[in-house]
């Protein structure tokens, strides 16, 4: 191996420790100086760390932004979410292929560029998105995908390339990004002015578990998606054996169509750091981990910063505003691109250095967690909830929203709307009123809660936004009268095929069958019965897999096949002679015609 | 000694001891949960999910799920039937699986259980992918055509060998076994004398130079369906 290189991981394994557990950062920090991970690469990083070469491997091979072939010293990672594609994505993404002459997935003959394609990227209010290395681009068009690449063959910086700044903290010094916020609608819960730890404060003048009981009696719910009491969670941890315990942020929002944790990381990440101190003073922990998706590592050295300055001020640290024997610390865990790694266990094998394999349930991550000590792993928003609900206590938090699903919910719209962004409204607002607000007109379908949750029409409208009915991690994306939404369901199931971990049968192979099966039917080669072998397929993925990834994923065909069954039965052909309909007798004797070397009788 | 710890399966009550899962527990009674990726020397993987019961309403798999005093389980109804089925006919389309000229028929768990749950033909189009076949060892081989991803071969290396010759790579349907080297098991410090060699459910993993030793008609799954051994304890304890 080179000597340059040996030198580069040896000093990259050094100053993780040599230590398997900061695997992540090891092969984070060695894919962006290398531009991949060789075999040679891998064994040493084995050899530095202790652990078999075929372990680093899995990892190498788990994570999307890593690679064991080399990758230019610039890729350019093009958002493929169906939002991006609504708003001109395809033309965007045949502009760079032009302008750079590789196809998706290529590299640049001189080596310099690869050009990839990426699930969504926390910028669906502002497609078509593409991050550049960790520059992210907003409001592509051809003209701009081509300047892009122009500028790069110059400098070959992609920060250097000229881009006016968004709002708010996306212009500080340490972020410089033209992402904007797109706050729509600012509630009294996250978006308010607050006096800032005033929460922190007044949760240190409780006991831990009167703190655990006041967030109880706020009934806050976990703002992710799932829904779980908060406090039973924070009771469980506290509960739980160990002398250690780690409170963990998930910041890792991969769920298509949702962007609202990106603008709380920006505008609000000190309600978050109040939240997740509270958090550790709570339940007992000395350690949090804020989990950042690796799309959102522009964000990395502003939060750091922003986590430093804290420090100073005696917000973490040790005796944290003068509490005695109350120390608490916060360092960030980077991502690689893995949208499993939203799923509690499978984040915490992710921070363990690990694939992100989801672990097997029982035990639990309160019992259970990171390194094997109790962990509370917590949604963004909902360590924000938790500051608010200290500053201003359960009851007035309980009293916004509706009855089942007290206070706000930051929704992260996008698709075609006239004003797409983050709003936060209470919960129990009707799909109807929510469309009006955010200027949606001539809807044919709404997502809510990304791909895992549902897709409705018009007949649903009337219903709302909370837990008892219509529960949602936030993604809404709207689709007009346009758009086919067999295409959408493919998107989707294609998103599912290309994050599903492979660990258990039903993901692996099910949400492949199922995408395999809507392609059919788009292509129209279905038949009747095709809709109920979708349906029993979806639920058999649903009820034996093993996470929540395909517990979920089957949710664009199902509930699709009970909202929209009328555009699936328009596609499908009957056919009343009880032929197979669908059979291409040309098509089945075209291989052994080949081989043969001649026609077939009958055709 | 102990405590004993009360549940039910089907509605027939079932004793087991403090720490043991659903499986252990099943397994002891003689009644028989359908399982792939479990060995009882391994910690339970949970991955090919054919164990999956319905434990006190909400589907669980058997292999992982400890027991508790008055837990209703599900096993044998129509729905989980055919869920298994399913699961089964996924694991038989995902891979190339030939059981006419491979030397594991007869001794193959996966050709097993699609007898046992009534599989004469996957009712899923078959997905033929291109799969490596590893050769280069001079005692061992493996056929990823055949592979399940069950993981026994990957924990048996580890805890019961103490090596690491095999692990997973890639993700999603492109997830298969890799070997601890560049690309070849030669390179490996795998043993024909390794667990690892012996654990493989289907016909992945196999031993050289004794293929095809055992006739048709005595193999190990040609007299009795899968499962049999466990709902035999049953069937002595009735007599005893």
């Amino acid at each position: 191996m080179n000597k340059d290189i040996e030198k580069i991981v040896k000093q990259v394994c050094e100053s993780n420790g040599q230590n398997k557990t900061k695997m992540m950062n090891i092969v984070t920090s060695l894919q962006e100086r290398l531009g991949g991970l060789s075999g040679d690469v891998m064994d040493l990083i084995a050899k530095q760390t202790k652990v078999h070469r075929v372990e680093v491997e899995s990892i190498v091979s788990f994570y999307s932004f890593l690679s064991k072939t080399p990758k230019g010293k610039i890729v350019i990672r093009l958002c493929n979410d169906i939002v991006d594609k609504m708003q001109g994505g395809e033309a965007v993404r045949k502009a760079f292929c032009d302008e750079l002459g590789v196809k998706i997935g290529g590299t640049t003959p001189d080596g310099n560029m690869t050009l990839e394609e990426t699930p969504c990227i926390g910028m669906c209010d502002q497609a078509p998105a593409a991050l550049v290395n960790d520059v992210v681009f907003t409001y592509l068009s051809t003209d701009k995908a081509r300047e892009i690449v122009r500028e790069l063959k110059k400098h070959g910086d992609p920060k250097k390339i000229p881009h006016r700044l968004g709002d708010g903290n996306n212009a500080h010094d340490l972020v410089r990004s033209m992402v904007h916020n797109g706050i729509r609608k600012k509630g009294p819960v996250i978006f308010s002015d607050y006096e800032a730890e005033s929460g922190l404060k007044k949760a240190l003048a409780m006991s831990p578990v009167e703190v655990i009981r006041e967030v109880k009696i706020a009934r806050l719910r976990g703002r992710g998606g799932a829904g779980f009491p908060t406090g039973m969670k924070w009771e469980f941890t506290r509960g739980a054996e160990g002398t250690q315990k780690f409170v963990i942020c998930n910041a890792d929002e991969g769920e298509p169509g949702t962007f609202k944790d990106r603008v709380i990381l920006t505008e609000k990440y000190d309600l978050l750091f109040e939240g997740m101190t509270i958090g550790g003073y709570a339940i007992g922990s000395d350690t949090g981990i804020l989990y950042l998706r690796g799309e959102y590592l522009y964000l990395k050295a502003f939060l750091e910063e922003m986590l430093e300055d804290r420090r100073k001020k005696g917000l973490l640290g040790k005796d944290i505003l003068h509490k005695k024997g109350f120390h608490f610390d916060i360092h960030i865990q980077i991502g690689a691109g893995a949208y499993i790694c939203g799923e509690e266990t499978s984040l915490i094998s992710s921070c363990e250095g690990l694939r992100g394999d989801p672990k097997t349930r029982p035990p639990f991550p309160a019992q259970k967690g990171y390194l094997g000590c109790p962990t509370t792993v917590n949604n963004v928003e909902t360590f924000c909830c938790v500051a608010r609900i200290m500053d201003r206590g359960a009851t007035w938090f309980a009293e916004i929203g509706s009855k089942g699903s007290p206070s706000t919910k930051l929704l992260s719209v996008s698709g075609d709307c006239s004003g797409p962004g983050v709003y936060e409204f209470p919960f129990g607002i009707k799909v109807r009123d929510l469309l009006k607000e955010v200027g949606a007109e001539d809807v044919q379908a709404v997502l809510i809660g990304g791909p895992s949750g549902q897709i409705i029409g018009p007949s649903d409208f009337e219903r709302t936004i909370c837990y008892d009915d219509l529960p949602t991690g936030g993604s809404i994306v709207i689709f007009n009268q346009e758009r086919n939404i067999l295409e959408v369901v493919k998107e989707y199931m294609d998103f599912f095929v290309e994050e599903s971990c492979g660990y258990c049968t039903p993901c692996r192979v099910g949400n492949v069958l199922l995408r395999n099966g809507i392609e059919n039917i788009i292509e129209g080669k279905g038949e009747p019965k095709d809709l109920d072998y979708l349906k029993e397929l979806g639920e058999s993925v649903k009820v034996t897999s093993r996470c929540g990834l395909g517990q979920t994923s089957p949710n664009p065909v199902l509930t699709t096949l009970k909202n929209f069954r009328g555009v699936y039965e328009k596609l499908v052909k009957k056919d009343e002679k009880g032929f197979q309909p669908t059979f291409d007798a040309k098509r089945a004797v075209g291989d052994a015609e080949k081989v043969a070397g001649r026609a077939s009788v009958h055709y | 000694m102990g405590q004993t710890i009360k549940f039910t399966i089907d509605g027939t009550e079932v004793n087991g001891r403090p720490g043991q899962t659903i499986m252990e527990a099943a397994d002891e009674a003689g009644v028989y949960i359908p399982r792939l990726c479990y060995l009882k020397e391994l910690t339970p993987h949970g991955s090919c999910r054919v164990c999956t019961v319905i434990v006190n309403g909400r589907p669980q798999t058997a292999c992982t799920q400890p027991i508790a005093d008055g837990m209703t389980v599900e096993n044998n109804t129509p729905e989980l039937l055919e869920h298994r089925k399913n699961l089964v006919d996924m694991l038989f389309v995902e891979g190339n699986h030939f059981c006419m000229f491979c030397e594991k028929s007869g001794n193959c768990e996966l050709q097993a259980m699609a007898y046992r749950l009534g599989i004469l033909a996957p009712k899923y189009p078959f997905m033929f992918p291109t799969c490596e076949v590893d050769a280069s060892h001079p005692d061992i081989f493996i056929d990823r055509n055949r592979c399940i991803l069950c993981g026994r071969c990957v924990q048996a290396s580890k805890d019961l060998d103490g090596k690491h010759v095999f692990d997973f790579v890639g993700r999603g349907v492109h997830k298969k076994i890799a070997v601890d080297a560049e690309a070849k098991l030669v390179d490996t410090d795998a043993d024909v004398r390794d667990k690892a060699a012996e654990v493989c459910p289907v016909g992945a993993i196999l031993k050289k130079h004794i293929g095809f030793s055992v006739p048709i008609g005595k193999r190990l799954y040609d007299q009795k369906p899968i499962g049999s051994e466990i709902e035999e304890k049953k069937m002595t304890k009735v007599k005893s």
